[in-house]
């Protein structure tokens, strides 16, 4: 008690000189970091440009040439387009297909390891850490991994990148889902319990419904994610639209209408996905409230 | 009670179309879900892919990631016999050194191969002393191919024999003679020289004598021979790591650096021109919306393959992203604690700073360390893509489709990788986040 008072400050003086004090270091505590972050910046921008095949300053004039060359054969053709689209539009369902494939695979699964990882409702408690890793090892691992290791398993094709993304899609949909979870009111749980349900007649009638809403928004969120996550991974051989721009591309010029029509039709699709998405998430939130204030 | 009965008619006709409603769903929606994964299954031919499947390549793969074999190859014309772990040149034993499993008298090379299972290299005839079943001899000649003499009885499955090749598998190795050349595997658990090399004077010392050695002044000399370690490259791999939290590290801090300021113009309480606002949404937008695979390739073509590339890449995208967010965030400003500052007579920037910019901070810093993190990921993926970074060396790693020890060893470091910037940019985010509250 006596070291406290000893310390605290007695005058106005002594208080403004502390206060002084205190913001004068924060402030160097702030500068300090501030400088070290451009330091790390600056450097980090160094190291990349040097390692780099061709540097940044003069890759910067560049940096249209592509687009406009493509866009220049692209608009000579312009006939040619439409039917370009319709040419690959069959790989770009593909590539829809994987994204949704995966996103409902993901779903389903992350749904099971989510209710199995959250208290209150985990059938096994003890367990609840082992299925906590699991879905940590299953964000943690880049789907390209899983998708090149396939592939040489399966063969080229669509499955190796379903898999590769679903398995993604289980590990960071089970963990929003199980913070979806621990919001969820147990009551019905209990109720269901005391009639003799089973654990999965609970967890379907009782959790299920309140967290739905959520689910599904978030699953809406992940698959925009993953149309561009299956579309990256056409590109290292898995299959649909990238696969298609990755050919496309190695012919060169000449081909650049094929590429264009494929930009296109990438764009097109990613653009009109987020809308239908964000407006259907607009709606459920909307939904929730709405229950809510009823 | 008369309201009442002429309310409860048509309040229970929509109570039944609600249940009836609530019922079709509840069997509408899990029957749509099995009928559109049937779709896929057919549209992805997942019938098809079991015989596509190479059950051959999955053995290799599986076995090939934890254990390696040391080839023991005879040239038979010159009778000259060379060891090298995986059949590579930079695994070979250098002269005069052989595996302490082999032994040579003048022309006869004896291999060992545990369990009975013996190996003779004659200056003309190879043998194969198979315990159980018998000896096995071949002479390989330039005129009339392999000529084996087995025991008697039918040929077994895992001896495959024609004029010209004897091959018998065993569970203790692999015996090959053709005209050329006899060879001989023999299998090890384990990832074969991960620290030395065999020309490292260092190879097949213990821990402890390494530890005494290291002590005694050596501990340069070590850590060199294990960084420029040739089988297993420790030193570009770390930088191939470097360069991918790189890429992650640029593309994230530059593209908050560079949407935080672009995100003012998309506000409604900033940005009073409408047309202004309405344009910088729509650039955000279109950035997010041409995705990263399309700024990769269109990057990759100016700048060349490298992680600058996959950077910029990273960055470009994410300017797009973070411009949507920090705009978000900043129509949630508190205007109270701007005309606080304002009433102190602060000028338009010194009102930014002191009273926009605490308020977003969390916001922004969470969001920041969010994506770094997440952003380590695409920074593999793009780094095979462009060339750059550790997903670069996976996919060449990949593409020999033999060297499936390296491709787990990257596959762990990888997986490590992305757990610790995980763990790291949320120990960030709760360390800054907290303190930023308390200070203010």
């Amino acid at each position: 008690m006596a070291d406290l008072t000893a310390n605290a400050p007695r005058t106005v003086d002594e208080i403004r000189a502390q206060y002084t004090d205190l913001t004068r270091r924060k402030r160097l505590y702030g500068g300090v970091l501030l400088v070290l972050f451009i330091a790390m910046m600056a450097a980090g921008f160094r190291t990349a440009d040097d390692r780099n095949a061709g540097s940044f300053f003069d890759g910067i004039h560049r940096i249209l040439d592509y687009p406009g060359e493509v866009l220049s054969e692209a608009s000579e053709k312009a006939g040619q387009l439409p039917g370009h689209m319709v040419h690959f539009f069959p790989s770009l369902i593909e590539t829809l297909n994987i994204a949704g494939a995966s996103t409902l695979l993901g779903a389903i699964f992350g749904t099971v390891l989510s209710l199995l990882s959250t208290r209150g409702m985990a059938p096994w408690p003890r367990l609840i850490p082992v299925f906590r890793r699991i879905m940590d090892i299953c964000r943690a691992i880049p789907e390209i991994v899983v998708a090149l290791v396939l592939i040489y398993l399966l063969g080229g094709g669509p499955v190796p990148a379903m898999i590769a993304i679903a398995l993604h899609t289980v590990g960071s949909l089970g963990k929003l889902f199980s913070e979806v979870n621990e919001n969820a009111s147990l009551k019905p749980v209990e109720g269901l319990y005391s009639t003799g349900a089973s654990w999965a007649q609970r967890m379907w009638l009782g959790v299920i419904p309140q967290v739905g809403p959520n689910y599904v928004s978030y699953a809406l969120l992940r698959l925009e994610i993953n149309i561009r996550a299956s579309a990256i991974l056409g590109f290292v051989g898995a299959g649909g639209i990238g696969y298609e721009l990755k050919n496309s591309m190695s012919w060169g010029q000449g081909r650049y209408d094929e590429a264009a029509a494929i930009f296109v039709l990438l764009f097109a699709s990613i653009v009109v996905v987020d809308q239908i998405s964000g407006s259907l998430r607009d709606r459920l939130t909307h939904g929730a409230r709405k229950g809510a204030t009823a | 009670m008369t309201t009442l009965d002429v309310n409860a008619g048509p309040l229970k006709g929509q109570m039944d179309k609600l249940f009836l409603k609530k019922r079709l769903m509840n069997f509408a929606v899990p029957a749509a879900i099995i009928l559109y994964l049937g779709y896929v299954c057919f549209a992805f031919d997942v019938p098809g892919l079991w015989q596509r499947a190479s059950l051959d390549n999955a053995r290799t793969l599986v076995s090939d990631s934890y254990s390696y074999k040391t080839h023991v190859t005879r040239d038979n014309r010159s009778g000259l016999v060379t060891y090298a772990i995986e059949g590579e040149r930079k695994g070979e034993y250098p002269e005069g050194m052989r595996p302490a499993w082999v032994s040579a008298t003048g022309d006869t090379t004896v291999i060992d191969l545990e369990d009975g299972h013996v190996v003779r290299f004659g200056p003309e005839t190879i043998e194969y002393d198979i315990p159980g079943y018998g000896l096995v001899s071949a002479t390989p000649s330039r005129s009339k191919g392999v000529q084996a003499v087995l025991p008697e009885g039918d040929l077994p499955e895992w001896i495959n024999l024609s004029k010209n090749r004897l091959a018998i598998t065993t569970d203790a190795g692999r015996l090959t003679v053709t005209r050329n050349r006899a060879e001989v595997f023999r299998y090890f658990m384990g990832w074969e020289l991960f620290f030395f090399t065999l020309d490292s004077p260092y190879h097949g010392m213990g821990a402890g004598e390494l530890l005494s050695r290291a002590v005694s002044g050596e501990a340069g000399a070590i850590a060199n021979d294990i960084w420029t370690n040739k089988m297993w490259r420790h030193g570009d791999v770390a930088w191939a790591i470097g360069e991918t939290i790189l890429m992650a590290f640029l593309g994230t801090f530059g593209a908050g650096l560079v949407a935080l300021p672009l995100a003012f113009l998309g506000t409604r309480n900033f940005m009073p021109v409408r047309v202004v606002r309405f344009a910088a949404r729509r650039v955000f937008d279109f950035v997010r919306g041409v995705d990263s695979l399309i700024w990769t390739v269109v990057l990759a073509r100016a700048f060349g393959p490298g992680p600058l590339t996959g950077a910029l890449a990273i960055l470009i995208t994410d300017t797009g992203t973070f411009g949507k967010i920090f705009s978000e965030a900043l129509e949630n400003v508190d205007e109270k604690q701007i005309e606080g500052v304002a009433s102190t007579g602060a000028k338009p920037i010194q009102r930014y700073r002191f009273g926009v910019i605490p308020q977003i901070t969390p916001v922004l810093l969470s969001q920041l360390l969010y994506f770094l993190e997440s952003n380590t990921r695409s920074a593999t993926i793009i780094g095979a893509i462009t060339g750059g970074g550790i997903g670069l060396l996976l996919t060449q790693a990949i593409i020999t489709q033999k060297d499936w020890e390296e491709v787990a060893y990257y596959i762990v470091l990888i997986v490590l990788m992305v757990m610790v910037m995980d763990w790291f940019s949320g120990w960030l985010r709760k360390r800054l986040i907290q303190g930023d509250a308390g200070g203010h």
